[in-house]
């Protein structure tokens, strides 16, 4: 493990290894990655793999947007010897209240006037795209077919491999202990493994984020929220669209081999907790067959669940610290840091080298949550 | 035709793909599981879990006993999305 470092990058998951690849893709040297356990551990790993574009503010648009046009091309960016999976047979969104059906319009004409052909569908034009949808309670559909479903682990090796081949060191089993703070400047990173030297270290660190923080005494609001998730046996395929409700708290969606992955929104209390319950195999299997009955006669093979880092206003938390110098910060994405990656890692990579940032980040500091300036997304599972 | 053994039935994993895999640095189960879908299949690893820890404790010249293997995860068996709605009804009717 090398000693110094130009940056260290604390968390091996989407946002650290895309920040890390795109860091070195611009000319950075000497980048170190720290991941406490193996990778493909954390949040991401454990991800629904959605990708979207259709969101309710115009920041989460944007960066959903322009990570779709990187996941197109993801294979070839990173010369990829596997393949990502990356599947656009769109989402499907389900209003079932009027006032969703109100946030629908709204939200597509702001993706529309934003470049995201999203279009407002009847339920019967619905069946269209899913033919065995029961759409009983269904009041419209929200549908951009751009938007998909990737493959976490294969879009994390093909990171990982393109940001080593580029000189990047990643460290697996390697825990950040602390930070090494002099003069409210950052000096180094101690860890199980040894000390770091750095000015500048990069918390990508998920839902535990916080812990980090606090160690180098930047606060970041970001708190763990379990949210479970089940797989099914493949089947032939059949179903194109992620199929998702807000208010009806479902998302599902059929991978390309051929599994049905599926999940909703917990009511839980903040855990670090990744343990699973039989009560969410019974809930999730009455919310999935409520939306499509063909469901009941399939397996159950997996469940497992994971932790979303939610920030105050479920957007991410990109920029730095102000209260110490050379602690910048991805994290907070409320559960879709797997879709943001691609375009996050371009964005922070820029910031840190002092570039100007394609898609300006300055709204989404963490300063904006002393100034009070909090964007809420209203889109969420 | 080069020869290939089969690790995970259900997922057609060979041990050439996990060879390779070790050779590039990745030392784990828990990694090598989630890039090849080695024991994510059908039988959820009954048969190459312990092949995989074989394989990976002779490449890597390590005890068995000192790997971590990977989690063990519900539900036990496979199982029909009928058969836990049919319970769900049951409990509700009883």
């Amino acid at each position: 493990m090398k000693k110094t470092a130009e940056i260290v990058i604390i968390g091996g998951g989407m946002a650290g290894l895309a920040t890390a690849y795109n860091l070195a893709a611009m000319g950075m040297k000497d980048i170190v990655v720290c991941e406490k356990s193996y990778l493909m551990s954390g949040s991401t790993g454990r991800c629904g793999a959605g990708v979207r574009a259709q969101w309710g503010t115009e920041m989460n648009c944007l960066l959903g947007k322009a990570s779709i046009e990187i996941f197109e091309n993801l294979n070839e960016i990173l010369d990829y010897e596997g393949d990502i999976e990356f599947k656009q047979g769109g989402y499907l969104l389900m209003a079932i209240t009027e006032k969703e059906v109100e946030q629908f319009k709204k939200n597509i004409a702001l993706q529309n006037s934003l470049g995201i052909k999203s279009v407002l569908l009847t339920p019967q034009e619905a069946l269209d795209i899913v033919p065995e949808l029961n759409i009983e309670g269904i009041l419209a559909c929200a549908f951009h077919q751009k938007d998909g479903h990737a493959n976490p682990f294969h879009t994390m090796i093909a990171y990982a491999e393109a940001a080593k081949r580029l000189g990047v060191e990643i460290n697996t089993f390697t825990e950040v202990t602390g930070i090494i703070v002099e003069n409210n400047k950052v000096k180094g990173v101690k860890t199980n493994k040894g000390d770091i030297m750095t000015d500048k270290i990069l918390i990508a660190a998920g839902a535990w984020s916080r812990e980090i923080g606090k160690m180098a005494g930047v606060d970041i609001p970001v708190r763990p929220e379990r949210h479970q998730i089940l797989v099914t046996e493949p089947v032939n395929p059949k179903l194109g669209p992620m199929i998702m409700s807000f208010a009806g708290n479902i998302y599902l969606q059929q991978e390309p081999g051929g599994e049905f992955i599926m999940g909703f929104g917990p009511a839980e209390h903040e855990t670090y907790s990744v343990t699973s319950t039989w009560d969410f195999i019974e809930t999730m299997c009455k919310k999935a067959v409520r939306y499509l009955p063909y469901l009941k006669n399939i397996r159950i093979v997996r469940q497992w669940s994971g932790l979303y880092e939610m920030s105050p206003d479920a957007q991410p938390i990109l920029g730095k610290a102000d209260n110490v110098e050379g602690v910048y910060i991805a994290t907070g994405y409320s559960g879709h840091g797997f879709m943001f990656g691609p375009i996050t890692g371009v964005l922070m990579a820029q910031y840190i080298l002092g570039l100007p940032t394609t898609i300006p980040i300055d709204k989404l500091d963490l300063g904006r949550f002393e100034r009070g300036e909090l964007i809420f997304e209203p889109s969420v599972v | 035709m080069k020869s290939k053994t089969i690790i995970c039935r259900c997922e057609d994993v060979t041990l050439e793909e996990i060879e390779a895999l070790i050779e590039k640095g990745y030392t784990t189960m828990d990694e090598i599981k989630r890039i090849t879908r080695c024991g994510m299949g059908q039988c959820q690893g009954r048969t190459c879990r312990s092949l995989l820890l074989a394989e990976l404790a002779k490449a890597t010249k390590t005890n068995p006993a000192e790997i971590k293997i990977t989690t063990f995860r519900p539900p036990a068996k496979n199982i029909k999305m009928a058969a836990i709605l049919g319970g769900v009804e049951n409990e509700e009717n009883s």
